[in-house]
């Protein structure tokens, strides 16, 4: 097919696509104007329900909380897979006449960071494993939640590596602890569910204390689920980052 | 408040095209994080904070972070066939990259 018949195609298809869009577009309500019965609903009665002042995190991690069950496990599993498919395998980083593969690119030795670099990044190290430990415990409260504290929280050794080296990296984070708390985060969130159970009701049943609305103990389980899923994303990141850097940093062998 | 909503969204029509139109992954990737922050900020000002938390943090950071790792990776990949192939052609000149430099 050549250019000329593919942009008529191209054309031909484009207007339509924009014209139903148009079309679709015009049904929407307009701004601010929400039609559903459910935000409403769920806006009035989740914090006397739930004691979560932060209704988002109330439908996330309660209302709805099978659906987020299976977006843990879709990240869990995207988490394993990657893994697997940059693990260290067989022969590999055994360059030619079986020596380690060594750095043989020009532009490819990493420039040591910065001391202006280094000061900040490091430095931020801090404020950031508390910030992304008040996004992860505070979910019930302010926006937030385990989701976005853990990515926050994983956040935290890549600035170490930006800021030092891959070595440094190795060092402060622990493969074994990391795996752990992947898997153990993710392992509290069903066995939460299964509490459920234990007092003959239903799964992911709110089963804890609701706790005085406000205070971070309050939202029964929902604060729980949230801990739980901080854990296992911040756990899943890095052992992501891991991956990545040790496939492209490490089997140079000679880094710095 | 309309204002900001509306400058915004021209922002993100803009940021948006723009990342299309970047040829090169690398700076496609950069674009892209500029992107995640804009739509952040839009997600923001549409009074959606849960929505905006989450957009900093995986469309800022993690996505594009992944995608820089990646294209790291695959170009470790590419070099090291590029080498070889290069030390096949000239097998009396060990190491030519170095005085590329």
């Amino acid at each position: 097919m050549n250019r000329g018949v593919r942009m008529v195609l191209f054309a031909a298809s484009g207007v339509m696509l924009f014209g139903i869009l148009l079309w679709g577009l015009r049904g929407l309500p307009p701004l601010g104007h929400y039609h559903g019965p459910y935000g409403d609903v769920l806006n009035s009665v989740a914090v006397y329900e739930r004691h979560a002042t932060d209704v988002v995190s109330a439908v996330n991690f309660d209302y709805r909380g099978f659906d987020t069950l299976g977006e843990e496990f879709i990240l869990f599993i995207s988490v394993i897979g990657c893994t697997l498919l940059l693990r260290r395998q067989k022969g590999e980083g055994q360059g030619e006449g079986g020596s380690k593969d060594e750095d043989e690119s020009s532009d490819r030795r990493a420039p040591s960071p910065s001391d202006a670099t280094k000061v900040i990044t490091i430095g931020l190290v801090g404020p950031l494993i508390v910030f992304g430990l008040y996004i992860v415990s505070h979910g019930q409260l302010t926006p937030g939640g385990g989701f976005q504290g853990g990515v926050i929280l994983a956040t935290a050794p890549l600035l170490v590596y930006l800021g030092g080296d891959f070595k440094t990296f190795q060092k402060i984070i622990s493969h074994t602890l990391v795996e752990l708390a992947e898997a153990g985060g993710a392992l509290a969130y069903v066995a939460i569910g299964f509490a459920g159970y234990v007092i003959g009701q239903a799964f992911l049943k709110n089963v804890v204390p609701l706790g005085e609305t406000g205070n971070i103990t309050s939202s029964g389980t929902i604060i729980l689920i949230s801990l739980a899923t901080g854990l296992e994303v911040a756990g899943g990141f890095v052992l992501l980052l891991h991956a990545f850097l040790e496939q492209t940093l490490e089997t140079l062998g000679g880094q710095k | 408040m309309l204002v900001m909503q509306a400058t915004i969204l021209v922002f993100v029509l803009v940021a948006g095209t723009a990342v299309v139109l970047t040829r090169d992954p690398r700076s496609q990737v950069i674009g892209l994080s500029f992107y995640g922050l804009l739509l952040a900020l839009m997600f923001f000002l549409y009074q959606a904070p849960d929505v905006a938390l989450s957009q900093v943090t995986v469309g800022t950071v993690a996505l594009p972070l992944m995608f820089m790792l990646a294209l790291a990776r695959i170009r470790r990949d590419r070099e090291k066939a590029e080498r070889e192939e290069h030390k096949k052609e000239n097998p009396k000149q060990a190491r030519p990259e170095e005085n590329a430099a």
